[in-house]
């Protein structure tokens, strides 16, 4: 009964995300939709993927992970330059088989990262757990700054802080990936929020991901019921890290240029922001609060430089009014119209 | 050996500039329990109204400071009042996502009245300074007032936290809430009191900041404020001496990591640091580690 | 004895204690115990929350664990659970030595745990809740999880299927769909029971079942204990305050006060012993 209403449920979110999709899709080509908000089509998919990934770490998992963009920067520089070594060197002239063979690169290479970073960061608890993920982001952005790529004939040459490598430079420090291969496209992320959706969902509904929930809720009853506890908070890490490298080597792949800078702190804050408007481990939440906000700014551009205040002043007075027990009340009424459980022998209260 | 001193001088130096910004974060963390990341703004403010000071109204070195941190103050309070006291009932994430708000909101406003140039901050403390080994080791009087400032500070709030009625509070406070409130401790008023105090070192942070560094931008606090924040934690979030170790040792490792090490990858050093510690101490240097009941 | 004697015995005289096999008088020789601790302590810088303890817990016993406040009850279910690592002593599971072990390896080797202050999944469902507890029995991977192979169709209707039945020992199987953290205080405290079972335990830990319990729905819990140890033929300790439940259900029963044990024996033994008395009961009375 309740496996049916979960499929049903996962069902209606796909068909959901398609029809929007199409309707995204009739605006573009019957030229309704703005040049400016036509180039935040690809980078709406990689927030909304980025918010869903950290919605499972954050809201399911339960950790707070301050350092997301440092994934999402590792896929993008490892999709950028796979994206180069697969068409020079395999050879591969399919744009949009180039583009998912670099996206799968980015979040191989950002799950490894998980791997790595995820050892030590789950051993921690609470704030500090949080801030190791920050300084973790931090550090890859400076190592990322300090490497350069080329691609030299076959070979692919990797320089510490030493720019003077032969071949055609793919990352330049600090100056970060130039002409890059722009081959990303807005059906390419439509089918990756898909695919994200599809992984998250079934990982939620399923022996593992209850297990992941089982920790968040209370690590050592969790414990007690012979739950390995970090190998669910590792599950979750990874995997979140994964789809963040394939949403940031979707995001590489849709600039010219691409510099570390752009995933630095206030990228995860921005991500994380998402999740916490949409609703810690509301995955739907997370989808409409990334796309919502991603295009708000463009939205207020009649508050010119105003902007970012207004932005700023909005993200305050939603979290005052959401966290205040009136209108949540209001809300729980609303939404939550089934009625409590049936309880059998009450006496107990 | 004389430029190792040097470095070493250099980075006790920012360290108590950290120290100060880190003691603002961990008072607030150990009352409120809450990551106030617009601290680090609070800061850019104070820097900015002691350079108006300064510069338009003429304004000696040191009613400026007083000037900014008054201003920082009440701007601390208001903070706490308007955006941080409704959510006392909320989680910690929906605390946090507001100070990041709060953040922006400051960070926007001084780009507003200031403009994204960056103003250069007028040497204030300028009287001179030590001169060692035939002149090769120059010791700033900047460096040296941004140390007394700190150890001054140091001692005047171990002081309070352990003598006043207001500091003993403070300490039940961040003890246990409910039971303050039973004992009758006004705990609204004192985490007001500990964002006032918290925001005027911030203020006092800013300036001793902006005098070793003197460019002065609406970002110019996010950077140092989560170093600081970082340095509160590998001292052990809630302990004042901690976060006085903590941002001590931060400053003298990224000076040295840069000098010696990588200036590129100074601060990858310092993050670095902080994991290694935190995997053997997992709750900083001095934090005492909190073993849950079952 | 055979079983079916025992068991109409035990109906027949529901609050009278049936002879004990094992524990208190250490008896039962003839198959391994579930639960040998040895000499078992632990400091908690200096002091010695717990000292000393000896114990044995026959097959299919139900054991009492009482004492004052403060005695290091819930520090021995700490240990046995390994929730705490010993300072001293050893710990037999089913004659395996429980030495390094953690908390997860110590539910796989059988033994399950309530907690005093309830820590339920409160955010999942009831159901999800036992399903937790059955984790390990189920076996399919992250992979079929997410690709919704075969093995995920037919081991979660397996579940579906264990879980309602175990929540029907409790006659909660219509409670399965509301969330657990909404149910009253009762529900919780039998829902943690469930749980703990469902992941085949061949030692149950119940710490304080029947706190906030009225007296009809204590007596309800203790025949449910009974119930419960017949059905799943495993061995229960428990920690409770509530003399009448003690002293109704448990076969033998172990006293500790200021971490040590002062007494051991069957009900009628230890209100008669008059340690036990100075240091529990006459104070109860009392109050």
């Amino acid at each position: 009964m309740k496996l049916k209403k979960s499929t049903i449920n996962n069902i209606i979110s796909y068909g959901i995300v398609i029809v929007t999709f199409i309707i995204c899709q009739m605006m573009i080509s019957s030229g309704s939709m703005t040049r400016s908000l036509k180039g935040q089509m690809v980078p709406i998919c990689v927030y909304i993927v980025m918010a869903v990934s950290l919605n499972l770490v954050v809201g399911i998992s339960g950790e707070l992970s301050l350092g997301h963009a440092g994934f999402m920067s590792v896929g993008a520089f490892s999709g950028i330059i796979g994206a180069a070594w697969l068409r020079s060197v395999l050879g591969v002239e399919n744009e949009i088989l180039r583009l998912v063979l670099s996206m799968i690169i980015g979040g191989a290479f950002a799950a490894i990262f998980g791997v790595l970073i995820g050892i030590p960061v789950l051993r921690l608890r609470g704030d500090y757990l949080a801030i190791v993920t920050l300084a973790f982001g931090e550090i890859i952005r400076n190592v990322l700054n300090c490497l350069y790529f080329s691609l030299d004939g076959n070979h692919l040459r990797i320089s510490f802080n030493n720019p003077n490598i032969p071949g055609t430079i793919l990352v330049n420090g600090p100056n970060g990936a130039k002409d890059v291969d722009k081959i990303a496209t807005f059906p390419v992320g439509f089918v990756l929020i898909l695919f994200t959706l599809f992984m998250v969902l079934n990982l939620i509904n399923s022996r593992s991901g209850r297990a992941i929930m089982a920790t968040r809720d209370n690590r050592i009853a969790a414990e007690a019921m012979g739950i390995n506890v970090t190998k669910y908070k590792m599950m979750a890490f990874v995997t979140a890290a994964a789809l963040a490298g394939m949403a940031g080597a979707l995001y590489g792949l849709n600039f010219s240029t691409v510099a570390a800078s752009k995933f630095k702190f206030d990228t995860s804050i921005l991500v994380l922001v998402f999740v916490v408007l949409g609703g810690i481990g509301n995955i739907w939440g997370s989808i409409i609060a990334a796309a919502l906000l991603t295009v708000l700014p463009e939205l207020l551009r009649a508050f010119a430089d105003y902007r970012m205040l207004v932005y700023a002043i909005v993200l305050i007075l939603v979290m005052l009014a959401t966290n205040n027990p009136f209108i949540r009340s209001l809300f729980d009424r609303l939404i939550h119209r089934r009625k409590p459980a049936t309880q059998r022998g009450g006496a107990s209260e | 050996m004389v430029s190792f001193l040097r470095f070493f001088i250099n980075g006790i130096s920012l360290g108590s500039v950290y120290a100060i910004i880190a003691l603002g974060y961990t008072m607030v963390y150990g009352i409120a329990k809450m990551l106030n990341f617009a601290h680090g703004d609070v800061i850019m403010v104070g820097a900015y109204i002691a350079f108006c000071a300064m510069q338009y109204l003429g304004l000696p070195p040191i009613v400026a400071v007083l000037c900014a941190m008054v201003v920082c103050t009440l701007l601390g309070i208001v903070i706490e009042g308007l955006a941080y006291r409704p959510l006392r009932q909320a989680t910690k994430l929906a605390v946090l996502i507001t100070a990041i708000g709060v953040s922006y909101l400051l960070q926007n406003t001084a780009l507003l009245i200031w403009s994204s140039n960056p103003k250069v901050f007028p040497s204030v403390f300028n009287v001179g300074a030590i001169r060692l080994f035939d002149g090769n080791l120059v010791i700033s009087s900047e460096t040296i007032l941004t140390i007394v400032a700190n150890i001054v500070i140091m001692i005047a709030l171990t002081l309070f936290t352990g003598k006043t009625k207001m500091g003993k509070a403070m300490r039940a406070v961040s003890e246990d809430k409910g039971a303050a409130e039973l004992m009758g401790i006004n705990v609204n008023r004192t985490i007001s009191v500990t964002f006032a105090i918290g925001s005027a070192l911030a203020a006092i942070a800013g300036v001793l900041l902006c005098s070793s560094y003197p460019t002065l931008q609406p970002t110019t606090g996010s950077m140092p404020g989560i170093k600081a924040f970082t340095a509160a934690v590998f001292g052990g979030i809630g302990s004042i001496p901690g976060a006085m170790i903590g941002g001590l040792l931060l400053g003298i490792i990224e000076i040295l990591g840069k000098a010696y090490i990588s200036t590129e990858l100074g601060d990858a050093l310092v993050f670095a640091v902080l994991i290694i510690v935190l995997l053997f101490k997992p709750a900083g240097l001095l934090g005492k580690p909190m073993r849950e009941k079952v | 004895m055979t079983e079916n004697t025992r068991k109409k015995r035990m109906l027949d005289t529901r609050m009278v204690p049936a002879p004990s096999h094992g524990i208190i008088p250490e008896r039962d020789l003839n198959s391994t115990p579930v639960l040998e601790a040895r000499h078992l302590g632990i400091e908690f810088g200096g002091l010695k929350a717990v000292d000393d303890f000896n114990l044995i817990i026959g097959k299919t016993e139900i054991a009492g664990l009482i004492g004052p406040n403060g005695a290091g009850k819930t520090t021995v279910f700490n240990l046995l659970t390994k929730v705490y690592q010993p300072t001293m002593g050893t710990i037999m599971i089913n004659g395996r030595d429980t030495a390094g072990m953690n908390t997860v390896q110590a539910n796989k080797l059988g033994i399950a745990r309530t907690f005093q202050n309830i820590r339920l999944f409160d955010n999942m469902t009831v159901e999800d809740n036992v399903r937790i507890g059955l984790h390990n029995q189920v076996k399919y991977g992250m992979f079929s999880g997410i690709f919704r192979l075969p093995a995920y169709w037919k081991q979660e209707k397996q579940q579906h299927e264990q879980a309602l039945e175990l929540l029907s020992l409790f006659d909660m199987q219509d409670m399965a769909s509301s969330r657990a953290g909404s149910l009253p205080y009762g529900a919780q405290r039998r829902l943690e029971i469930v749980r703990a079972l469902a992941t085949k335990p061949c030692l149950l830990l119940l710490d304080e079942p029947a706190a906030g319990m009225n007296p009809h729905e204590t007596e309800e819990l203790m025949r449910n204990i009974i119930k419960i140890r017949d059905r799943f033929q495993i061995a229960i300790m428990l920690i409770e305050h509530d003399m009448n439940l003690v002293m109704g259900i448990c076969e033998g029963i172990c006293v500790l006060n200021y971490g040590r044990i002062i007494a051991k024996g069957t009900a009628d033994e230890i209100q008669a012993n008059p340690t036990v008395i100075e240091a529990y009961l006459g104070k109860k009375k009392e109050g």
